[in-house]
């Protein structure tokens, strides 16, 4: 059976598409820039950061683009006066979340929630900052896990499952309480279950896991991470 | 005893037996993961990192989701519990009510933090999110009872009697 080709209007731009994808592929295949900081292409999509929300027409509702689907005659907006305003105060909330100092952060000049907040135009936070004091792990050889840096996108965890397929890392607790564990919530360093094969530091979008004694611009490459990409082509 | 209960450090009881039937009884399928919880709580009290490895193993799930599973819920203990366990609500309404205030008065007299157990193991505080007794606010569950409008006498009096009218041991 063949999947049906669609219309519909990002933006006023008319554009088609396949009928299974995303708003946000479709967006990105028509060069329409959508923000996102938890949507790795090649992982499941999640949903959680919202930054990627749009407004359809007819409909009150706002959509996390990543993971709605397009269909026929959907009239999307991407770029209202009104989602910049909720993207500016997602990016403040998260900053405002835990304790993000870019001054002294080894992702500085390769942070994508940095990336973002310089092109939101945020020069200040206006919620009060929590300022956490979470152990740092790095008991790990080559890895360090600094939980005051992360933003709970996830990504280490679904790469760490879906790609690498150990399932090391995972979630505990829930709310501003969420961290990110290794195992049993022990230390990194006596994980009988990870590889050590880096791709949670890689794929990560801050500094919250990095590969130690090395500046993220040093290691990490802009681009998407081949081995999340080439597993599609498998 | 299965091979999988060999890798951890339960001992083979009963609890251990009946906690098999139950996870026989559901196939060894990953969706029972929150019954089987449920009854490896029932029959220990409390979970540890040996259940969690055994549940983990017998139904072919990573430790870490066992683990972040377990801890997403307030009700699933991860620490031997005190012979008492004083639960207060922290929901808006009890927060409003002022449980904040009579949760720092047993604190202090009774040498507990909250979500931690007196060091002779007697009392255990913890604290959860809204019971769905808004009305009666501010609750405390004083080990199976429910205490409503709850003042800080009431449950300083409740807490002694059940102790026997002797203070938990300072630490």
């Amino acid at each position: 059976m063949s999947v049906r080709t669609i219309k519909l209007k990002i933006d006023g731009k008319e554009v088609t598409a396949q009928e299974a994808d995303t708003i946000l592929e479709v967006a990105r295949e028509n060069e329409i820039f959508i923000p996102t900081l938890c949507y790795l292409e090649g992982l499941t999509s999640l949903g959680g950061c919202r930054l990627c929300l749009v407004e359809v027409k007819g409909s009150p509702k706002l959509f996390p683009a990543c993971s709605t689907a397009v269909s026929n005659r959907m009239e999307v907006i991407t770029n209202s006066d009104s989602l910049m305003e909720y993207r500016r105060m997602i990016v403040e909330l998260l900053l405002s979340e835990r304790t993000h100092i870019c001054a002294v952060c080894v992702a500085n000049d390769s942070c994508e929630l940095q990336e973002m907040a310089t092109e939101l135009g945020t020069d200040h936070v206006r919620f009060n900052r929590k300022w956490t004091n979470h152990k740092i792990d790095s008991s790990h050889e080559n890895l360090v896990l600094d939980p005051n840096r992360c933003i709970l996108c996830t990504r280490c965890i679904r790469v760490c499952d879906e790609v690498e397929g150990v399932h090391t890392l995972d979630l505990k607790m829930r709310g501003k309480d969420s961290q990110v564990i290794i195992d049993l919530d022990e230390p990194w360093g006596a994980s009988n279950s990870c590889t050590s094969c880096m791709k949670c530091a890689a794929v990560c979008p801050v500094g919250a896991i990095y590969i130690k004694g090395k500046a993220l611009s040093e290691t990490k490459d802009k681009e998407l991470p081949e081995f999340v990409l080439g597993r599609r082509c498998r | 005893m299965s091979p999988e209960s060999l890798h951890t450090g339960l001992k083979s009881d009963r609890r251990l037996v009946l906690l098999e039937k139950v996870i026989t009884q559901h196939q060894y399928q990953k969706e029972s993961l929150l019954e089987i919880l449920h009854k490896a709580q029932e029959l220990y009290g409390y979970l540890d990192k040996d259940l969690f490895l055994y549940i983990s193993n017998a139904l072919d799930l990573p430790s870490s989701h066992v683990y972040g599973v377990a801890t997403f819920y307030n009700l699933f203990k991860l620490k031997k519990p005190g012979t008492h366990t004083i639960t207060f609500c922290l929901g808006t309404a009890c927060f409003v009510k002022g449980v904040e205030q009579i949760i720092s008065a047993v604190e202090r007299a009774f040498n507990v933090e909250r979500g931690e157990t007196s060091a002779d193991g007697r009392l255990s505080l913890f604290i959860t999110r809204c019971i769905g007794a808004c009305a009666m606010a501010p609750n405390v569950i004083v080990d199976d009872e429910v205490v409503g409008g709850a003042s800080k006498e009431a449950v300083m009096n409740k807490i002694n009697f059940l102790l026997g009218d002797g203070k938990v041991e300072t630490r």
